[in-house]
């Protein structure tokens, strides 16, 4: 799928939860041109870097930009098809009266998702990564560039589809949703531990249709329990507006407590 | 993981550190990587093979130093380390939601010639 993530890479590899033989030990039986001519000069220099600084550092100048404008900014990843598009396009319609928002659309092809928010009437920027499983810091800050800021309440940023590379990459986010369909499975959070855990609040998506799948409702919450013991869990379908209250209720407290001069 | 990119960025820190030094050579990265990072070190380790070809750390080892998870159980006022990534105390089987190690993914040091 994706050339960037290296998913065609053999990874970490277990076979019925054990282990493979390899355990980090790569000689390199090969020679080293030229090493020996500086063998003697060898030294340790150390370095202490996070990998992810500079997208740490963009995410903070990101997060004090949208905080400027008291702006409440979302990121809402899930797997491809748990419904983030529609669950964006139904919250944005029905608070239009109350609060306004702008998207911005991760995907690794195609502007479909923008066109058809941008047919409801809903700004959108479509960031298009090519072979980049995930959005980074730097992404967003250049499709900030092409919105008005001013006298927007929210921002929504739909990450790409894939619970596990934008795990890592903050983006200046106030809250992280994560998105969960019923159709997945109850133990899609034990299996994306790292991505689950980041979350502020987990969506459960599709009730609606829950029992024809055989959703196991107890378990799936339980789970979400598990791995994000701190996460508001809310439980909706995009599509018929169940549940859907519950959210706007959430939404719009964090949008007070993001500008406690303008009370609504 | 999207270990390719990763290594970009680990590369092009350890060049320009290695610049810096005045280094011809660079013989060996070590990294520190935690669990809770997302990353397969396995991954990493075939971008770096792939990346480091023509550069002054072609051939050089690259070290990963595990770092283990660290939560901290507001039951129990201890630490303690998970065996697996979910954070459940040994002692009282609480959740805990205070994750203090096992996020790192960093460039620790080289060694240069």
């Amino acid at each position: 799928m994706c050339e960037e993530c290296g998913c065609n890479i053999v990874g970490e590899v277990r076979i019925d939860g054990r282990h493979g033989p390899h355990e980090h030990d790569h000689p390199h039986p090969h020679p080293h041109p030229h090493g020996d001519l500086h063998e003697d000069n060898r030294r340790t220099v150390p370095v202490h870097q996070a990998i992810l600084a500079k997208n740490d550092r963009l995410a903070e100048r990101n997060r004090g930009n949208f905080k400027a404008k008291g702006l409440l900014v979302l990121n809402v990843p899930s797997s491809p098809g748990s419904g983030k598009t529609a669950f964006i396009e139904r919250t944005i319609t029905d608070l239009g009266d109350r609060l306004r928002a702008c998207v911005i659309a991760g995907d690794l092809e195609t502007d479909n998702d923008a066109q058809r928010l941008r047919a409801r009437g809903i700004p959108t920027v479509q960031i298009t990564t090519g072979n980049v499983c995930h959005l980074e810091a730097e992404m967003v800050s250049r499709a900030m560039e092409r919105i008005p800021l001013d006298g927007l309440d929210v921002l929504v940023i739909e990450n790409v589809g894939n619970l596990v590379c934008p795990a890592s990459y903050d983006l200046g986010e106030d809250l992280r949703v994560v998105l969960l369909s019923v159709t997945e499975g109850e133990d899609k959070p034990l299996k994306y531990p790292i991505m689950f855990r980041t979350a502020q609040a987990v969506v459960v998506n599709k009730i609606d249709i829950a029992e024809a799948v055989g959703f196991d409702r107890d378990a799936a919450l339980r789970n979400i329990r598990r791995v994000a013991p701190k996460a508001t869990i809310l439980e909706v379908s995009a599509r018929t507006g169940q549940g859907m209250a519950h959210w706007y209720a959430y939404l719009e407290e964090h949008c007070r407590a993001e500008r406690p001069d303008n009370p609504r | 993981m999207h270990e390719v990119g990763l290594m970009k960025n680990t590369l092009a820190m350890a060049l320009k550190r290695a610049a810096e030094e005045g280094a011809h050579r660079i013989h060996r990265l070590t990294m520190r990587i935690g669990p809770l990072s997302g990353v397969v070190p396995e991954a990493l380790e075939f971008a770096f093979d792939v990346l480091t070809r023509g550069t002054i750390a072609e051939g050089a080892t690259l070290e990963v130093e595990q770092v283990p998870i660290i939560c901290y159980c507001s039951q129990c006022r201890g630490d303690f380390q998970p065996t697996d990534l979910f954070c459940e105390c040994p002692r009282c089987r609480h959740v805990s939601g205070e994750v203090r190690g096992g996020r790192e993914l960093e460039l620790a040091s080289l060694e240069v010639s």
